[in-house]
């Protein structure tokens, strides 16, 4: 037991020596592909959120007069780790299936696919982060020392999004409904995670069931560590971790099971 | 000599009717109809052979025989339905060239990214991305993207990449049909000192000439079958004579 367990951990690590160089090779593809022949390139990725923020910022002040402290940093520490996830799990869910040139011609191990679509949007958000921090030095918003333990929030999302990334890139090999489908369940997803609104406006049914939504969990985290300077409790890490791992399971589970024949579907 | 691929007992399954159940509904559909039914296509049935280290092996056959289906499975695209395929040391499949090009990145970003995908280091590809470069007589065209690359230039980029380095085993497409004929002299040179230097070969091509002239051993595939398997003259003699 222990014997096999070995074996698979060593085989892993020599996978990544051998592989590393591609997925960052992949990374670099993904984030150079996307900005060719545009003038700003690599700005947008900072310009982006602030342009989407000023948007919600004008229209939720003035159309719908919210009382938030703070408003379009508390939008962007919701959006920015939100988007992160939508945009790696979207970008992941399609990976294996345009990258099917590649696939169908040389042996690679097919997790590379997705999990370079979320280091990629990973590397967005580092960037967009820049443009938090413009921001708060604009509207003269307080650095908490707690906005060092950014890292930890962001850590769990990404193993979140590497798991639903896997289960979405597995099952569109098969299914490619899901691929339609998902963009209006990223949208409903937009509007139940607390993203421009205040969690308490909800009704109480509604707050009991948004403790299942785990973007909430990462997103509150992600509030207590920018706006008020709080490091969430054992309990709250817990909850995240568990709900992280929980999703990385099922994503490993249903792609290794499926992957060896990915390359006759697509 | 040590064992290089072995081939033991090899069939592989393509299940027609499931190409086309794609979408949920459908998936639904059929179930409800009980017509999941499996509509079995054997490209290859009970393939066994052993190469050695150094062997140069030839693959004929008509269109659909199977050859690309094996080389598939030796260079383990495609798991086999049965059987097993095992095969010791580095693995460069060139099922076709320039497979993984991004179209819209240059030919220098290209070689990197290629490099990669063959599992080379991105220090080993700039020691010999010259090289490269100069063997596809494309140094003028370093950061053109591919897109705007003939055929011609993308395949002959391809195979500098490929052949760049002696691997342990090299798996050819009929590759050598490349670019024009200077290329392919010039190709069919490089292909020589690989298989001199110790590559194990295979090789699928048309031309039973260029098998003759570069591999020891052939195999004859008809419809997923072994019909002959021998040193590489008399395979090509008896695969030519059965259409005269």
């Amino acid at each position: 037991m222990f014997a096999w367990l070995w074996l698979r951990v060593t085989n892993l690590v020599e996978a990544f020596r051998k592989y590393g160089n591609l997925l960052r090779e992949l990374v670099v593809r993904d984030i150079k592909v996307r900005y060719r022949k545009s003038i700003l390139g690599l700005v947008w990725t900072v310009l982006n959120p602030l342009l989407m923020m000023c948007v919600i910022t004008v229209v939720f002040s003035t159309i719908f007069k919210q009382n938030i402290p703070n408003f379009p940093i508390y939008y962007l520490s919701g959006s920015l780790i939100f988007s992160f996830n939508s945009e790696a799990t979207s970008n992941a869910m399609h990976s294996i299936l345009s990258n099917c040139s590649l696939i169908k011609k040389v042996y690679l191990p097919k997790y590379l696919f997705p999990i370079a679509c979320v280091l990629s949007s990973l590397v967005n958000l580092a960037f967009s982060l820049i443009a938090m921090v413009i921001v708060m030095i604009l509207t003269q918003a307080p650095f908490y020392p707690t906005l060092l333990l950014l890292p930890i929030p962001i850590f769990y999302t990404f193993i979140f999004a590497v798991g639903l990334g896997m289960l979405l890139a597995a099952l569109t090999v098969f299914f490619r409904d899901i691929a339609h489908f998902y963009g209006v369940f990223i949208l409903a997803w937009t509007y139940f995670t607390p993203i421009f609104y205040p969690v308490e406006i909800l009704p109480q049914a509604a707050l009991t069931l948004m403790k299942f939504n785990p973007m909430y969990h990462y997103v509150s985290y992600m509030r207590n560590l920018i706006l008020y300077g709080q490091v969430p409790g054992v309990l709250e890490n817990l909850a995240c971790i568990v709900v992280s791992l929980i999703m990385l399971a099922i994503g490993l589970a249903v792609f290794y099971r499926r992957q060896d024949r990915f390359v006759l579907y697509i | 000599m040590s064992v290089s691929v072995r081939v033991d007992h090899v069939s592989m399954m393509f299940n027609m009717s499931s190409e086309k159940v794609d979408s949920i509904k459908e998936y639904l559909i059929r179930v409800l109809k009980h017509k999941i039914s499996v509509q079995p296509f054997w490209a290859l049935q009970d393939i066994s052979f052993e190469l050695e280290k150094g062997d140069a092996l030839g693959v004929v056959g008509l269109n659909g025989s199977g050859k690309s289906t094996l080389l598939k499975l030796i260079s383990g695209i495609l798991k086999p339905t049965s059987g097993t395929v095992e095969t010791y040391g580095s693995i460069a499949p060139l099922i076709e060239l320039g497979a993984g090009f991004d179209p819209e990145l240059s030919a220098r970003e290209n070689i990197f990214l290629n490099g990669a995908v063959l599992g080379y280091s991105r220090e080993y590809m700039a020691q010999h991305y010259d090289e490269i470069l100069k063997f596809a007589e494309l140094e003028d065209f370093a950061d053109i993207a591919i897109k705007n690359f003939s055929s011609g230039m993308t395949a002959r980029l391809g195979f500098a990449i490929a052949t760049m380095n002696v691997p342990d085993i090299l798996i050819l497409d009929e590759i050598l049909s490349v670019g024009d004929y200077k290329f392919q002299e010039k190709s069919f040179a490089r292909m020589e000192t690989l298989i001199h230097s110790g590559a194990t070969m295979l090789f699928v091509s048309h031309s039973t000439s260029q098998i003759e002239k570069l591999c020891t051993k052939a195999l004859w595939l008809d419809k997923g079958h072994v019909r002959m398997y021998g040193p590489a003259q008399e395979v090509c003699q008896a695969y030519e004579g059965a259409w005269e």
